[in-house]
């Protein structure tokens, strides 16, 4: 894993995610194992660590100390936040949000899946699949997580078994396949051992898939993009008005799904006026075609009204328009979210008024039971919401279209960012049709 | 120069985004999403390297419009006459505003005093802190990364600060997808980092592809410094070298750039961008473990520092 020239490091992709276990499942030790197998973390760091348990009178280095960046979280000895680790191989580089097992729980994991592309959920080979399982399989199912990786740890401890492990992949696949998770890959570890991290284990001959991090390597970042709703968001309208550019008008903006062509017949949204793609700017230079998440500046053959906020998007393509947002939310501030409650709502670029009509539900992540009319919605909790807006919203499903199809509530009053809402069903259809499809408004089916 | 979004070999899709596409893309956002949401957006600029960064992204969001910021920076009076000759080169080049919050004045007015071991670093918090009231920013970009040190990877891209610049880590609040979240209330302002993301690995790689210059500090150059609790640091009038420390001359870079008091040299031959770059792939010492004094203070010197209002 030596990395010897630029070239190398150059030609490398992105990938973003989260891992998820409770405290005693390993999740620190395969972090740490991740990152210090991988060189990434430094000497300094090490000593630093090394340093800190001696003070606390730890015999081993505590790799937790290593994420747990503030002081409130060494002293008490646990994770509060989120926090973001960065590591390379030569085939790609990682940002992972490691987010913690017990306190805030649900916030955090919520908070770290929004922007992963693969979630890794630890559970203890000997306790198999738990309620902590669950719950972490319909957090990445809620998010819609694109790739789920079951790590069954602690191996070393039943014997490295293929029973133990073939059972609790079983169960966990079948569980987070009925939530509609896409794509599970279980993989058989021991973190503290070593065993299929980064190398593969000496003591799992009967397994024959990839190690943890070949497996983070390999797994597609990016879906097809033709296949998505194109959707651009006007973030600013770029008006130089210079001598050297005195009729220059873009818009510019990062593109949330899809593919943008010079030529294209486009909407505006909400007002529904339709003009062409006369040239794509990106970021200094014209490209005939753009897709996400590329930030670039459109200009358009027809002078027409758009500022921030709008919605570009291909005529023959464009969201319906709504003031009535259905959605399933999982609330992050301490203040509880209440029917009748006056909010902002922001969604792309967009942010209106709204209010709060109706909570139908609260759902027990556990077992996915339903709690009919709960009145109101506290820190950590998820249920669905009817809220009305002010003003018209170019809002997708989040099935369709995690970008456009997500936003937040807000507090008029103090600004605190109440509630993360991913508009349309909660989980895909199980055996059935893909949600794709449905827009928000008409979607009255709550699969859960 | 580089800048379309290339399709990173080996590939099969042929829309993946290439991890320093990704990186610029991101960064443009967030830049564009503080000129959308915010009256006073200014940009935090020592002519270090991430505020070099920072601001040739700048440059690329607005274009061919100029930017709608102005810049700021908080003099120590001991930064290197190198960077603040480039910061004013740079300046006059892009036309751009920029305004000086000085320590010195500071201390000259009686305001600050000097600390016992000479460093300027923590000074700098109230001079930050009085130029964001004065001039009423209400979004001030920093050049903060996450992988630099473990408080900073607790940090948002969007961070809450009340009118004393103070950071409370307990009270953030949970950034989704990516929707960032600006309000505040009057006298309030936030501090925004669209570079959170990048190691210093990338950094570099990105300043290779699109051409930036940089001060020549970066570089290997011979210096004549001496040692001081582990570290490289150069003579001058700001307290070193004292009696018992020895000045040498060494072939030296800098890593990191900030006040001279604690900012460290490290042994280096690498006088171009590539041999940068591969002496940081192969460091097995993070920035700034390697190169900051004012990190060694303590476990949670960091931490401290950024909720008094520091950087």
């Amino acid at each position: 894993m030596s990395i010897t020239t630029t070239e190398q490091l150059s030609a490398t992709t992105l990938l973003r995610f989260a891992t998820a276990g409770s405290v005693d499942d390993g999740k620190s030790t395969l972090v740490g194992r991740l990152l210090h197998d991988s060189k990434s973390v430094l000497t300094d760091q090490l000593e630093a660590v090394a340093l800190a348990s001696t003070n606390r009178g730890q015999e081993a280095p505590d790799l937790a100390l290593l994420t747990d960046g503030l002081r409130a979280e060494r002293e008490q000895g646990i994770t509060i936040d989120v926090a973001y680790r960065y590591f390379a191989t030569p085939r790609r580089r990682f940002i992972l949000a490691d987010t913690p097992g017990h306190v805030q729980y649900t916030r955090n994991m919520v908070t770290g899946a929004s922007t992963a592309e693969l979630a890794v959920v630890l559970v203890d080979a000997r306790n198999g699949v738990v309620e902590q399982t669950r719950r972490h399989a319909a957090v990445a199912a809620l998010l819609r997580v694109p790739h789920v990786v079951l790590a069954v740890n602690k191996m070393d401890l039943v014997d490295y078994a293929e029973p133990v492990f073939a059972a609790i992949a079983e169960e966990f696949t079948a569980y987070a396949a009925s939530l509609g998770v896409p794509e599970i890959t279980a993989i058989p570890i021991s973190a503290l051992a070593g065993d299929n991290v980064v190398e593969p284990s000496a003591h799992m001959d009967w397994y024959g898939g990839p190690t943890v991090l070949e497996h983070l390597e390999t797994v597609p970042v990016s879906h097809d993009l033709t296949a998505c709703h194109a959707r651009f968001p006007v973030q600013y309208v770029i008006r130089p008005q210079s001598a050297e550019h005195p009729d220059y008008r873009g818009y510019a903006g990062q593109i949330a799904a899809g593919v943008f062509r010079v030529g294209e017949t486009v909407s505006v949204l909400p007002s529904g006026r339709t003009t062409t793609i006369e040239g794509i700017d990106a970021l200094g230079e014209s490209v005939d075609i753009a897709w996400a998440p590329q930030s670039v500046t459109i200009r358009l053959a027809d002078d027409i009204d758009i500022s921030r906020g709008d919605l570009i998007a291909p005529a023959d393509d464009a969201p319906a328009t709504t003031q009535d947002v259905e959605a399933t939310v999982c609330h992050v501030a301490d203040q509880p979210l209440t029917v009748g409650q006056r909010v902002l709502l922001k969604h792309t670029t967009r942010t209106v008024k709204a209010i709060v009509k109706d909570i139908p539900s609260r759902l027990t992540l556990d077992d996915l039971s339903q709690h009919p009319a709960p009145g109101q919605l506290v820190a950590n909790d998820i249920g669905r919401v009817v809220v009305r807006t002010a003003e018209p919203l170019a809002l997708d499903s989040y099935a369709a279209s995690r970008r456009t199809g997500s936003f937040l509530l807000i507090d008029p009053a103090d600004g605190t960012t109440l509630t993360a809402g991913m508009a349309g069903a909660s989980f895909a259809a199980v055996d059935g049709e893909e949600t794709e499809a449905d827009t928000t408004a008409e979607d009255a089916e709550w699969d859960f | 120069m580089s800048t379309v979004a290339t399709v990173p070999e080996g590939t099969v899709n042929p829309y993946a985004l290439s991890h320093l596409d990704s990186l610029e893309s991101e960064a443009v956002h967030i830049f564009r999403e503080v000129a959308g949401e915010f009256e006073r957006p200014v940009i935090l600029f020592s002519g270090g390297k991430d505020s070099i960064l920072m601001l040739h992204l700048a440059l690329k969001a607005f274009a061919p419009a100029p930017i709608p910021f102005t810049l700021l920076h908080v003099d120590t009076g001991h930064n290197f006459p190198e960077v603040l000759e480039y910061r004013d080169r740079t300046v006059e080049k892009h036309g751009l505003r920029l305004h000086v919050a000085s320590v010195q004045e500071y201390i000259d007015a009686g305001k600050l005093r000097e600390r016992p071991d000479g460093t300027r670093n923590p000074l700098q918090t109230v001079p930050l802190t009085e130029a964001i009231q004065q001039h009423r920013f209400d979004a001030v970009f920093g050049g903060g990364r996450r992988d630099e040190e473990k408080a900073r990877a607790k940090e948002r891209v969007f961070s809450l600060r009340d009118e004393f610049s103070q950071w409370d880590p307990r009270r953030q609040r949970p950034e989704l997808w990516q929707l960032y979240n600006g309000r505040h209330a009057p006298g309030e302002h936030v501090r925004v980092f669209p570079i959170s993301n990048w190691t210093e690995l990338d950094v570099w790689q990105y300043i290779e592809r699109e051409g930036i210059e940089l001060p020549e500090i970066y570089f290997a150059h011979e210096r004549e410094v001496f040692s001081r609790s582990g570290m490289w640091l150069t003579a001058g009038d700001w307290g070193g070298p004292k009696e018992h420390e020895r000045t040498e001359i060494r072939q030296v870079r800098y890593r990191t750039v900030g006040d001279m008091s604690c900012t460290g040299a490290v042994d280096s031959d690498a006088t171009t961008l590539d041999a940068v770059i591969t002496e940081i792939a192969a460091s097995r010492l993070t920035e700034r473990g390697a190169t900051r004094a004012d990190d060694k203070m303590s476990e949670a010197a960091m931490e401290d520092r950024k909720r008094e209002g520091y950087f």
